[in-house]
């Protein structure tokens, strides 16, 4: 909560003035009941027309002042409120942005997706509405109190015991309902799932038949999201039956000792009615605030989510700047041995929450424009191989070392200047198609795009969707597989990266463009250290080097000739694709 | 949408709780009687404490009789909210039930040409904010008006002078409220646009985080973020800011109005036409008369967002649906697999044509290969095959009929799907490989997980076939995913298949089991390959050449590198 809390500091001026206003239209209420008492015992006793004139125009006074509080009231709060939920939406996008990999993997997508839209608007809400009213209600309240206490402090003892009783009942059914708005929330967000997969599945569940089913399902959670919003709000109701019982019981004694009161001279009439006035306003007030509470009971609900999401910290902590330069590099210099470019040292890496580590004990260098080729089976680590480079999860064990740095001693920005990963599932984003090249350089010229896109053989794409211009839907969805591989290749070459690694992600495209694309990629001027991942031979038979995987372990590494002659699993895989082929 | 219209459709799916409303409705009545009828016994009991002396005996019955009221009044309210609770809760879930059920026959083109946030946000946010809406508007503005019509009736027979005075003024404070309202409408149309342009926007960058993060492009996607923020900022404020002028303005109003009551009851009074009680009374009413104002007017502006957010869902419910299945529609059924396309034209948008005039006659049991440089239609033809889309001009046949005079489940069944984009459901892994056929054993499902190889994979979970795996695969590998959609086909087996680059992520020492599982499979089964391995097309009956959208050659591979044309160039290079 108080992580949220800074978001508003910005709006302090509005903070302050906002309740300010409330509660200086309040004041001007609670004159009210006393204007109108002194009609009844010196106007009307008194029969002085004149007097009665001049208190109705104080009314009246009061009144045009209690306005113009208000609406100050309503801007400052307004402002703050949504001011505040600007700059929390923004932080909380920036924080979301800030998450590495294994905090992406558990937290979900959709979850983040409510939490930045449905929760801050709830809290957004909840911040307007307390600025308002929450200050203002108990200020009402209390200040109904005092004033009874001026009148006579017998008849205001009522007002104590309404007031405890009151807090009692408020605060009695707030912690109740709040853990149950907490489960509405959860169930909104189960729905919120099913709609989102009808949507992306939308093709595999037609093919299937699947809408009835999915109808079902959507109609299963829908009901029990609404069997627990009608049971939260059965709850929350209560709270104005409730109070306006205690209320008006308090009224009933209070008239009872008002009369004592009056038959022994202490009071006059006028002044009951006045305490009755203000027994009524507390009444009013407590209402808002119930009502109140409600929304504000939402309103933490959520804004505990959204602080929940803060609370998860990136697991990965980045260099402000490359440290470089540490005495065991110089010392290797100075034995006159040549830093490999790129060096793996008994690498592993076990996943958070995964039992078997992923990838276990990987030596290996690479030269500098070299091409290493990276085989294996379904599920053997080549991936998550790469992802180690480009450091997207930390190594468990071991070290990857990049021109003798360890990748954790990088900087991000030198790291990933240096790297550019074409991955498996292929997105778009979207935009135009020359917006979504640059996101691997912003400033590459026209010329360096159609270069890259030549490369990545992409040239019929552009042309087929308008040029440089035309336009990519959100997520890419207006191109096809391929189109987008290739356009995703085309967006890592523009970088001009020194590393370049293509994960699986020629498998959409025929063989002659996947064979060109390979010979484009060798023919680059400025000679990038290549890994190709991949589970075809012929992507990787002509690389410098050829690192075979199984079961997250190196069983090989070599040239294809070698590994041929010596790595059975290699051998295995050449062959399953050699005869197929044949 | 008409705000008009858009009410007039709330008020359509309101229709089934007509019971349960009337009874809302009476309790509300006698809760507003009730609530009335407290301030006269006050202002009675009031009257009785006087400097001359108490009737303590009066007023004791007098009290009493409030007590009474006051615990019936509040009980009743109870019951009606219980009931307003379930009236609003019941008819979100039947609209968002029906804009769920309209997502299912919605054609494919909607759904390819709207984000998947955008969707989304209407049937769960929009509904949510709108129940919000609802919610008020029923609990207050029936009781509202009631307490309205119920104070007038009174404060007339106490007084008619004074109440005309409270008459005369009080409508200011409607005309006001009415007056905000219709200015905000459209501010709260523009705050609902924004949101929704920024939820696709989330979607897209937060859905594909890890490739923002792979290209450092976390800046670039806040920059684009605060753009819309901004403006979200802006219109946001102005939509709250000037609704929320209606309170303090219809308090301003009521504010005369007790000045002006507490003037001409004060002077009614003096002229000895009135007690001090119903003075008292009288101020007590003025107030609640012009509470309710109050509440419905803010109640307006509450409904006046529901109704835009309403106005949304509806616009997606009444969204033109796919051609439903005709009344003569057959059922396919003993599917023979032959596919006959005739003159088949087809484009996504006019004026870009694609596939034009093509025509093909496939046999029983053939095996159909396309291939072609990527991007060249290939998908298309699955899309019209499978009738995710419907044909601009021709037609096509399966054993003779048109795919568009059976019914799309019966066709569908028919087909067996790989696409090359994998999909899972979240769920356990037995309920993903049963998804095509629920009522297959577990023996059933295990030979199918075998004969695709991904039985040792799955073992190796944690839970075995009771894995639960999260959204669209979780932690599964890519390679993984196509094995458990072969796996899923592989268990319903049905007469026709369709294999889109289905391999494409699996090694090749297992996709050569598969590929063996798959021939069985394919034995005379009717079958299209989108294929890029040579062994796949070598063996197939017919292969087809695509480019750019069109069948540019058409024979088996032996006539097709005769033929020595683009097959024979893309089969050398």
């Amino acid at each position: 909560m108080k992580r949220l809390l800074q978001y508003l500091r910005e709006y302090k001026k509005e903070c302050v003035l906002a309740p300010l206003f409330k509660m200086l239209e309040a004041s001007f209420e609670l004159f009210v009941p006393l204007v109108v008492a002194s009609i009844i015992d010196h106007g009307i006793a008194g029969r002085d027309k004149g007097f009665i004139y001049q208190r109705c125009l104080m009314l009246l006074a009061l009144a045009l002042i209690g306005f113009v509080s208000a609406v100050a009231a309503q801007y400052f709060s307004a402002k703050a409120a949504v001011g505040f939920a600007t700059k929390l939406r923004h932080a909380l996008f920036s924080h979301l942005q800030s998450l590495s990999f294994t905090e992406i993997d558990t937290i979900g997508t959709s979850t983040m997706i409510t939490r930045m839209t449905s929760d801050i608007n709830q809290t957004q809400t909840g911040v307007n509405m307390v600025l308002r009213l929450f200050l203002r209600s108990p200020f009402v309240v209390f200040g109904a109190m005092i004033m009874a206490f001026t009148i006579d402090g017998k008849s205001a003892m009522y007002f104590v015991l309404a007031i405890i009783l009151l807090s009692v009942v408020v605060f009695g059914i707030m912690s109740v309902s709040i853990p149950m708005m907490k489960k509405v929330q959860g169930r909104l967000d189960a729905l919120l799932l099913v709609a989102r997969e009808n949507l992306t599945g939308v093709r595999v569940l037609r093919a299937f038949c699947k809408e009835e089913e999915e109808v079902q399902r959507f109609a299963g959670r829908n009901d029990s999201l609404t069997e627990q919003q009608k049971k939260t709000g059965n709850i929350s109701s209560l709270t104005n039956p409730i109070t306006y019982v205690i209320v008006n019981f308090c009224i009933i004694f209070l008239i009872r000792t008002g009369a004592v009161q009056v038959h022994l001279g202490i009071l006059t009439q006028g002044q009951v009615v006045a305490l009755y006035n203000y027994m009524s306003q507390i009444l009013v007030e407590l209402i808002k605030l119930a009502n109140l509470i409600v929304t504000i009971n939402k309103a933490l609900a959520s804004a505990n989510r959204v602080a929940d999401v803060f609370e998860i910290t990136p697991g990965m902590a980045w260099k402000e700047q490359t440290v470089r330069g540490t005495a065991h590099a110089d010392e290797t210099v100075g034995k006159d041995a040549v830093t490999p470019f790129i060096s793996f040292d008994d690498v592993s890496l076990t996943y958070a929450g995964g039992g078997a580590p992923a990838l276990s004990d990987l030596n290996f260098q690479v030269e500098k424009g070299e091409t290493v080729g990276i085989i294996g089976g379904t599920g053997c680590g080549k991936t998550s191989l790469v992802h180690l480079l480009c450091r997207f999860y930390d190594a468990t064990q071991g070290s990857v070392k990049i021109d003798g740095i360890d990748v954790k001693d990088y900087a991000k920005q030198e790291l990933s200047d240096k790297i550019a990963i074409v991955m498996q599932k292929a997105v778009l984003f979207q935009g135009t198609i020359a917006e979504n090249l640059r996101w691997g350089k912003a400033d590459a010229t026209d010329e360096e795009l159609k270069e890259a896109i030549a490369i990545a053989q992409a040239e019929d794409v552009v042309r087929a969707k308008g040029g440089l211009d035309g336009m990519v839907a959100q997520a890419g969805r207006n191109f096809s597989g391929g189109q987008r591989q290739r356009l995703t290749i085309a967006r890592a070459i523009v970088k001009k990266p020194e590393i370049l690694i293509l994960d699986d992600s020629a498998s959409a495209l025929d063989m002659a463009t996947d064979a060109r694309l390979r010979s484009a990629i060798r023919s680059l001027t400025y000679k990038p250290t290549v890994f190709i991942v991949s589970q075809r031979t012929n992507a990787i038979m002509d690389a410098d080097k050829i690192l075979v995987l199984d079961d997250g372990q190196i069983v090989g590494q070599g040239t294809h000739e070698t590994l041929l002659a010596e790595c059975e699993v290699y051998r295995e895989i050449y062959e399953s694709q050699y005869k197929t082929q044949e | 949408m008409k705000q008009r219209d858009t009410l007039k459709k709330v008020l359509c799916y309101l229709k089934k709780y007509t019971a349960l409303m009337m009874i809302s409705v009476v309790f509300a009545t006698v809760i507003v009687a009730l609530t009335l009828y407290v301030p006269i016994l006050i202002g009675d009991a009031i009257d009785l404490i006087t400097d001359e002396g108490v009737n303590f005996t009066l007023i004791g019955s007098y009290l009493l009789r409030v007590g009474i009221v006051v615990l019936m009044t509040s009980i009743l309210q109870w019951c009606m909210n219980v009931i307003n609770n379930k009236v609003t809760f019941q008819v979100v879930r039947d609209i968002r039930k029906e804009a769920f059920d309209k997502l299912q026959v919605l054609p494919l083109k909607y759904l390819d040409a709207h984000s998947t946030g955008e969707i989304v946000s209407r049937i769960i946010t929009d509904v949510d904010q709108f129940a919000d809406g609802l919610l008020m508007g029923f609990t207050q503005l029936f009781t509202g008006v009631v307490t309205i019509l119920g104070t007038l009736v009174i404060m007339l027979s106490l007084n008619p002078a004074i109440t005309m005075v409270v008459v005369c003024i009080t409508p200011l404070s409607l005309f006001v409220a009415n007056f905000i309202a219709q200015k905000t409408y459209s501010m709260f149309k523009l705050q609902s646009e924004t949101r929704g342009e920024q939820t696709a926007l989330i979607d897209e960058m937060i859905g594909n985080e890890k490739v923002v993060k792979a290209y450092d492009h976390e800046d670039e996607a806040i920059a684009r973020f605060d753009e819309i923020n901004d403006r979200l900022q802006k219109c946001s404020l102005r939509a709250i800011f000037f609704s929320s002028l209606t309170n303090p303005s219809t308090r301003f109003v009521n504010s005369i109005v007790y000045a002006a009551v507490a003037l001409t009851g004060a002077l009614a009074v003096l002229s000895g036409r009135m007690s001090v009680g119903i003075l008292s009374c009288f101020l007590s009413y003025s107030n609640q008369y012009t509470k309710p104002f109050n509440e419905v007017s803010g109640v307006i502006t509450e409904l006046q967002n529901a109704i835009a957010c309403a106005g949304r869902i509806f616009e997606l419910i009444e969204e033109q649906p796919q051609i439903p299945d005709g009344e003569e529609a057959k059922d396919l059924a003993d599917v023979q697999g032959n596919i006959a396309c005739q003159d088949v034209c087809f484009s996504y948008s006019e004026g870009q044509k694609l596939i034009e005039n093509f025509t093909i006659d496939i046999k029983p049991g053939q095996n159909v290969a396309i291939v072609g440089p990527t991007g060249c239609g290939k998908t298309t033809v699955i899309n019209l095959l499978m009738r995710f889309y419907d044909v601009d001009s021709g037609c096509i046949k399966v054993d003779g009929t048109d795919i568009r005079d059976m019914t799309r489940k019966s066709l569908r069944q028919s087909y067996g799907m790989v696409l090359q984009e994998t999909w899972l459901k979240s769920g356990t892994i037995r309920e993903n490989i049963k998804m095509g056929k629920p009522e297959a054993t577990d023996e059933e499902m295990i030979r199918a997980a075998k004969a695709s190889y991904s039985d040792s994979f799955i073992r190796r979970l944690p839970d075995g076939y009771d894995t639960v795996i999260g959204e669209d695969g979780g932690m599964l590998s890519q390679g993984q995913k196509q094995l458990l959609c072969i796996t899923r086909i592989m268990l319903s087996l049905p007469p026709m298949l369709i294999l889109d680059e289905a391999t494409s992520s699996i090694d090749t020492r297992t996709e050569m089991k598969i590929q063996r599982a798959f021939h069985k499979m394919m034995e005379g089964r009717t079958s299209f390959i989108v294929a890029h391995r040579l062994s796949t097309i070598r063996n197939a009956d017919i292969i087809l050449v695509m480019k750019d959208g069109n069948i540019i050659e058409q024979g088996n591979h032996k006539q097709l590198l005769a033929q020595n044309g683009f097959y024979a160039k893309l089969y050398h290079s």
